[in-house]
């Protein structure tokens, strides 16, 4: 089996679309480790990708006023137990453009593996950016992860991201995004993880809202389990009249996890509003008992929940 | 046998006792109120018949078809054909309307209960069951997913009270689909309206069952009342 085939099992096992490779109206670009497997481009897409040493670098640029239907796959991974790889990725919507990304990175035998993604995203005036990422780490929690992005959003622009890891052991975890955004545009960061054994998860992200009627929403779904550790900072500023921001953090904790939320609100506008709610303890135990009353045992309503938080 | 049967309990918190020897039956498919004042206990009868936590009667025996109950846990309880409607509903995250009415069975169609309640399908069936809801829509899927649960045995806080109230049309066609299922309802609320409906009344005053009998009457005799709030005096219509 062909590594590209290998790696398109564990994306097909991971819940990704195998057709992606051979539907030519759909644009993807597949690396495993530092090697780049399989790339396509559409009408309005330009993509240009290399090698490096250690990963690769790509750079993604949806042209001015295009609407790209389907959402383009990024597929990026390690199948062996040890490797390191390390993305760049420069992003540019321009102005009106419109694209969907659905990225799927995938280390399911991970021991000693090292992903390390850096990224540069511009997203042009009243241009939009949705931009789902799906983890999975396999069962061993021998992985290091360190996404990192700084983001600009123009004018009446939109990015809206999901980052979910709720398969699997999640081993380090480290996300920092910060997204800077202009007048009329909005931002929705939502990170969903759930956490085992000794995972340690910490997301940093930080929302600037630069322009007039500028809106931000940071959403943060955590669990964890066992010895689990996760700590969210999620910071806000809110610098123009009319901006809206908000930072709204929930983590279960089980067994002897330690969960940490450190919401920061900052505004330098009087005109400008931001908000912060933070929940942080074991499940709810109204909850709990609602659905024990339904027939549930006390496992199966924990995990109801739980479930339910990171959908 | 009766299917509930709850003799004599004494129930105390630190140093305030709430019941003070309360009896009471429910016979299989009977609908019986139990209505009372504000702070008379009847949410805390409600939690003691599930078997919610730290609610155990402290003298005093629940029977449920003739078998104690007062060591068994709630979800156990639940599987014995018990269930309870709060008060005020939780609110789930990233649970749909129709996951929590197929939560015992996904076997169950959805829809015929959410139009019991007045719901239309088509409308709520993939909506989750979070704060986007409002108190009375929360209250009428609660009560549409206890009729979907087929129990022996409904106790049902104070149906009628919410932010959006329910109509007593809506009442009574949860009842009457729980009747028709053959399942007993304990029927709790501080209105005498709701006595209507149901096959028996008892009023609950100063920790005890004051009178039982026709709801009529009951409602009669509660509606009489001339307290408020429960002042913790014998009640007058003893």
């Amino acid at each position: 089996m062909s590594e590209l085939e290998d790696l398109m099992k564990a994306f097909g096992d991971s819940g990704g679309d195998k057709n992606i490779l051979v539907n030519r109206d759909i644009a993807h670009l597949v690396a495993s480790g530092h090697k780049i497997l399989s790339m396509r481009a559409i009408e309005g897409l330009e993509v240009k990708a290399e090698e490096t040493v250690t990963g690769i670098v790509a750079n993604v640029r949806v042209m001015e006023g295009t609407i790209i239907k389907n959402p383009i796959h990024l597929c990026f991974g390690i199948l062996h137990k040890k490797g390191l790889q390390e993305i760049k990725m420069n992003v540019r919507l321009e102005r009106g453009a419109f694209a969907g990304f659905i990225a799927h990175c995938i280390f399911p035998k991970a021991e000693k593996v090292r992903h390390i993604m850096d990224a540069v995203v511009e997203i042009g005036e009243s241009a939009e950016m949705r931009y789902s990422e799906v983890h999975y780490h396999g069962p061993y929690g021998g992985i290091e992860v360190i996404p990192k992005a700084d983001v600009m959003v123009g004018k009446n622009g939109r990015y809206i991201t999901d980052f979910s890891l709720i398969s699997g052991r999640v081993g380090k975890l480290e996300i920092n995004y910060t997204v800077s955004v202009g007048e009329n545009a909005v931002t929705e960061l939502t990170a969903r993880v759930f956490g085992h054994g000794n995972d340690s998860i910490k997301i940093k992200e930080k929302v600037v809202l630069e322009g007039n009627n500028s809106k931000g929403l940071i959403k943060t779904r955590i669990a964890i389990e066992e010895k689990a550790t996760a700590e969210v900072t999620g910071i806000t500023e809110g610098n123009a009249e009319g901006a809206r921001g908000h930072v709204d953090c929930m983590e279960i904790v089980k067994d002897s996890a330690v969960a940490q939320a450190i919401p920061i609100v900052k505004v330098s506008h009087p005109l400008a509003k931001v908000t912060h709610e933070a929940a942080i303890g074991s499940v709810d135990k109204r909850q709990l008992e609602t659905l024990m009353a339904h027939g549930l045992t006390p496992e199966e309503a924990v995990n109801v929940i739980v479930r339910g938080i990171l959908k | 046998m009766h299917l509930l049967e709850i003799k004599d309990i004494t129930y105390r918190v630190k140093e305030k006792e709430i019941f003070s020897g309360l009896s009471l039956a429910v016979e299989t498919g009977e609908v019986r109120a139990i209505l009372g004042k504000n702070g008379t206990g009847k949410s805390t009868l409600a939690y003691l018949v599930m078997g919610c936590e730290s609610y155990i009667p402290t003298s005093g025996e629940i029977l449920f078809e003739g078998k104690v109950i007062n060591d068994i846990k709630l979800h156990q309880r639940a599987r014995l054909g018990i269930t309870l409607a709060w008060q005020e509903p939780v609110r789930f995250e990233g649970i749909s309307v129709r996951d929590y009415l197929t939560l015992k069975s996904k076997e169950v169609d959805p829809s015929g209960y959410l139009e019991m309640v007045g719901l239309y399908p088509e409308l709520y069936l993939d909506r989750m069951l979070d704060k986007s809801l409002s108190g009375g829509e929360r209250k009428r899927i609660e009560l549409a997913s206890i009729v979907a649960l087929e129990p022996r045995l409904a106790v049902l806080d104070e149906p009628d009270s919410g932010i959006d109230m329910l109509s007593m049309q809506d009442i009574i066609n949860v009842i009457d689909a729980l009747k028709k299922n053959g399942t007993a309802v304990l029927l709790i609320s501080h209105r005498e309206e709701i006595a209507k409906v149901a096959d028996s009344a008892s009023l609950i005053c100063n920790g005890k069952i004051v009178c039982s009998g026709n709801p009529e009457k009951v409602a009669q005799y509660y509606k009489s009342r001339k307290c408020e709030v429960c002042i913790e005096e014998v009640c007058v219509y003893v």
